[in-house]
């Protein structure tokens, strides 16, 4: 049983606090560092720059990931950008401007501290990001152009074609590589951590399987990082990658770290429409589309007329409607939402009717098909590739989807779980969104824990440490690792009918039904109810899940059904967390709490707290412990978030 | 749709491999190309075979994990495209589709039509990167660069790791790899201090590997789903010999 949830956030005045945090924190002397070995699990964006920092500054560096290599992570598919209030373009940006639009965009459910340091350490970022080579887009003059994006009203993001996200993961993985060939880095590419390794409560190490040879392996290190991204797979259709999954933290919740917020999913605006019953995955088109592009749906219902026939006086322009001060650039949620309503009232567009327009007419009108070409070119061919429509002649057709999950572990201001030594970066934690994340924050928050706040943080943990690594082979390791192993001969012995695919398929489709866009107390009762009777399903010998091959070789039924067997049991806690959440605030929309107009409906004085769950088990009288860290606001006066 | 199927199965790197026969049925022609392979794979599982052993990640192109060579051609036909963003719209109903992993000598078969490709990783290692360390960099617009090369090095530093260059050419060259990373670096004045050193570097990695020579044939340009141009190829060859005349005369 845990006691009081403590953030450990520094006193002071907000704009004081990280540097005061700074200057008390413990260090570690650099002839010190070589006798400590952190392991790192995940290469993305977090992962990458902290296995690349912490090597460079002379610690023994373990690098795991599940893919070939630490440059495939998903980050690489992000498109937009990356956040820094530099303010090169003059228009009255600033560090406390990108607080307050993070934490306003996260509707008041983040750490204050934490998000001012994330605005605060935004510019180093791009600073590191050029020295390393990543070619962002530029002036004609040489320096460095800006856009601006949803939820802002300054341009501050910093971009690199619609390829950001791949050119940030390169920069990381080149440090990465240049660390790999100096050897304080030892990579551990198609390795997945199937297991946390504590020892006296300390988290001190990881099982894991080798995906090409079936080997199980312990490891032993003073600090294990999880960087394994976020858990949008559960839904099954996201535009996640596939492999992307729960397994390493929610591996970790089972060994006793609080799962924070889980019900905070992110539905992201524009994505190309669902298509057929087969499709694997859903392709995002990036925010940054709704720079030049306008939203709209036909006024009448069912109106089946080719868009370019319908006239703009029977067009309804609906968010700039019913924002006029944010129009299209409105926040994530709230334009998801507001698609949602509208398909939801009939004059959805395209076969399924769940869809809206995305139209550059105008935009090309104004600025010419050239210049629309050069800005979203590559997204255009991306767009006609998957529809075969042509989007310079027709307008686009889109509709959300799932794309980012705001919850993830709790961790303190030094990133630190409840499990000491367990330290979580990334899309993995919770900390830094609240309960809806604006458009390029994410590869801002990756790198900002990775590169700039987890090399301070972690020395307060590691400096208590020396000598205290156990050895692999100590009875605890020894218990993970049979535990494993007994858990994978278990699912190779299943012997079912059913793929892997089909159940993790019906759970996504009821997790999207109940626990999507909009929720309410009955269907999520009902998922909580369902969700362990498909858990059943998978695991019995009537009917359950087939596993073909075996464990000690190369088998991605095999791997797929691990990660799906997590997302059963994960699946549920997420019903169970916006369950208990009885108000609406960001992405969380609670259909029995919504304004007179259909907006989220917060309630401060129950619910301006984190939710952190302790596990207790998979029975039915094993229900989670939910834990409450109040949110202090000590800066910002919690406004209803308009954005009118 | 209805297509029949010749798809490489090889149980392991050790065992022999062969093309085995499938037929599948009723195939949308808005469905991917894998997720084609994901429904033969359902039936697979149905019938007690083992599903095919392909990879993928992100399914949109940038990640570069997919690694398919269909009928002959690195990627399919549908260049510039990686094997995800293919769609069978564009292939005629009834045709028969040869599935076989990319061919490379330096990328072994781990199973059916998955490989390793490590290979690229270490070239990246002996030396595609500037090293910058963490917290030293100075203000990023305190170095303006002009637009024209910052859009160059970008061209190049799309490249996304397929290795379908290497698959392409009948050299199996990782020619067009190698120097999309050597010219984005070069192109850059963040890149200069260790623009000789880096070159070096990894051109001997890339011999070491066992990668053949570029002989102009331009296959690699012609699959690449990043459009990488072959010209980088031309500044990669400059930057080697400059820097090996340098090194020679002890610069």
């Amino acid at each position: 049983m845990i006691g009081s949830l403590e953030s450990k956030t520094p006193d002071g005045p907000l704009p004081e606090k990280w540097r005061k945090h700074q200057n008390n924190s413990k260090l570690v002397a650099p002839n010190n560092r070589r006798r400590f070995e952190i392991i790192i699990v995940g290469t993305g964006l977090a992962g990458g720059s902290a296995a690349a920092t912490l090597g460079e500054q002379g610690y023994n560096v373990k690098s795991f990931c599940y893919q070939d290599s630490a440059r495939r992570a998903h980050s690489i598919a992000a498109q937009g950008g990356i956040n820094a209030a530099k303010n090169y373009p003059n228009d009255g940006d600033s560090v406390y401007r990108l607080f307050y639009d993070t934490i306003k965009g996260g509707d008041f459910r983040s750490r204050e501290a934490n998000v001012y340091r994330l605005a605060e350490v935004a510019n180093l970022i791009i600073d590191q990001c050029v020295e390393q080579g990543v070619p962002f887009a530029r002036e004609y003059g040489g320096l460095l152009a800006n856009r601006s994006f949803g939820g802002a009203q300054v341009s501050r993001t910093f971009y690199a074609r619609g390829q950001t996200g791949q050119q940030l993961l390169l920069g990381a993985y080149q440090a990465l590589s240049r660390q790999v060939a100096a050897g304080t880095v030892r990579m551990f590419p198609q390795t997945e951590m199937l297991d946390l390794v504590l020892v006296e409560g300390h988290a001190k190490g990881i099982i894991t399987r080798n995906l090409v040879t079936g080997k199980i392996e312990a490891h032993a290190a003073d600090a294990v990082v999880l960087a394994s991204g976020g858990y949008g797979n559960v839904f099954y259709l996201s535009t996640n990658a596939r492999g992307c999954n729960v397994t390493a933290t929610y591996r970790a919740y089972k060994k006793g770290a609080l799962f924070a917020n889980p019900c905070y999913t992110q539905i992201h605006p524009t994505c190309i429409p669902v298509s057929g019953q087969h499709q694997s995955k859903l392709t995002l088109m990036s925010e940054s589309l709704r720079n030049d592009g306008r939203v709209w749906v036909p006024k009448k219902e069912h109106d089946r007329r080719s868009p370019n026939e319908i006239p703009d006086s029977e067009r309804d322009y609906y968010l700039e409607r019913k924002y006029p001060s944010f129009g299209n650039l409105s926040p994530r949620d709230i334009s998801s939402r507001a698609a949602k309503e509208v398909c939801d009232e009939g004059r959805g567009v395209g076969e399924t009717g769940r869809g809206v327009y995305l139209d550059f007419k105008d935009a090309i009108g104004r600025l010419g098909e050239n210049t629309i070409r050069e800005r979203y070119g590559n997204l255009f061919d991306i767009y006609e590739r998957i529809t075969g429509e042509d989007a310079y002649e027709k307008p686009m057709r889109i509709y959300p989807a799932v794309h980012y999950t705001m919850g993830g572990l709790w961790v303190d201001y030094n990133l630190m779980s409840n499990l000491p030594g367990l330290h979580v970066i990334g899309e993995a934690n919770f900390s830094d969104h609240g309960a809806n994340r604006l458009g390029a924050s994410a590869l801002m928050q990756g790198l900002a824990d990775g590169y700039f706040v987890l090399p301070y943080t972690l020395p307060n943990y590691l400096a208590g440490q020396i000598g205290k690594r156990p050895a692999a082979d100590h009875p605890d390791f020894k218990k993970a690792e049979g535990e494993v192993r007994a858990r994978i001969k278990h699912m190779l012995d299943i012997d079912g009918t059913r793929s892997v695919d089909s159940f993790h398929r019906e759970l996504g489709l009821l997790l999207w039904d109940k626990c999507g866009m909009a929720r309410n107390a009955a269907g999520l009762q009902e998922a909580i109810e369902r969700i362990p009777r498909l858990r059943q399903e998978f695991w019995s010998p009537n009917g359950g899940v087939s596993v073909l091959g075996n464990g000690e070789t190369f088998n991605q039924s095999l791997e797929r059904a691990g990660r799906v067997a997590d997302f059963l049991e994960f699946g549920e806690l997420m019903c169970r967390d916006a369950l208990a959440r009885d108000e609406s605030c960001g992405a969380h929309f609670r259909e029995e709490h919504q304004t007179g107009e259909g907006e989220a409906l917060r309630d401060d004085e129950k619910f301006a707290d984190v939710f952190a769950w302790e596990y207790q088990g998979n029975g039915k009288s094993a229900e989670p412990i939910l834990h409450r860290e109040p949110l202090v606001f000590d800066s910002v006066h919690l406004a209803q978030r308009s954005y009118k | 749709m209805n297509f029949k199927l010749k798809i490489w199965r090889q149980p392991s790197a050790a065992s022999k491999g062969e093309l085995r026969r499938y037929e599948i049925e009723k195939i949308s022609a808005n469905t991917s190309f894998l997720e084609m392979l994901d429904i033969l794979n359902e039936q697979l599982i149905k019938s007690g075979e083992e599903p095919v052993a392909f990879d993928s990640d992100c399914r949109e192109g940038i990640c570069g994990t997919c690694s398919l060579t269909i009928n002959g051609e690195a990627h399919g036909p549908a260049h510039p495209a990686a094997a995800c963003q293919l769609y069978m719209r564009q292939f005629k109903d009834g045709e028969t589709i040869t599935v076989e992993p990319f061919r490379v000598r330096s990328f072994p078969i781990i199973k059916d039509l998955v490989i390793n490709r490590g290979a690229l990783d270490r070239i990246v290692q002996a030396g595609g990167f500037i090293s910058a360390r963490t917290g030293s960099a100075p203000e990023a617009n305190s170095t303006p660069i002009p637009k024209h090369n910052s859009d160059l090095a970008m061209e190049a530093a799309a490249c996304i790791g397929c290795g379908a260059c290497a698959a392409a050419c009948p050299n199996a060259s990782a020619m067009l790899f190698t120097s999309a990373k050597i010219s984005h670096l070069a192109l850059l004045p963040q890149g200069q201090a260790e623009r000789s050193r880096r070159v070096l570097g990894m051109v001997r990695q890339m011999d070491a590997e066992g990668f053949g020579n570029c002989t102009n044939t331009y296959e690699c340009e012609a699959v690449c789903p990043a459009e990488i141009s072959a010209s980088f190829i031309a500044k990669m060859n400059r930057e080697y010999a400059i820097a090996s005349l340098r090194d020679r005369l002890g610069e």
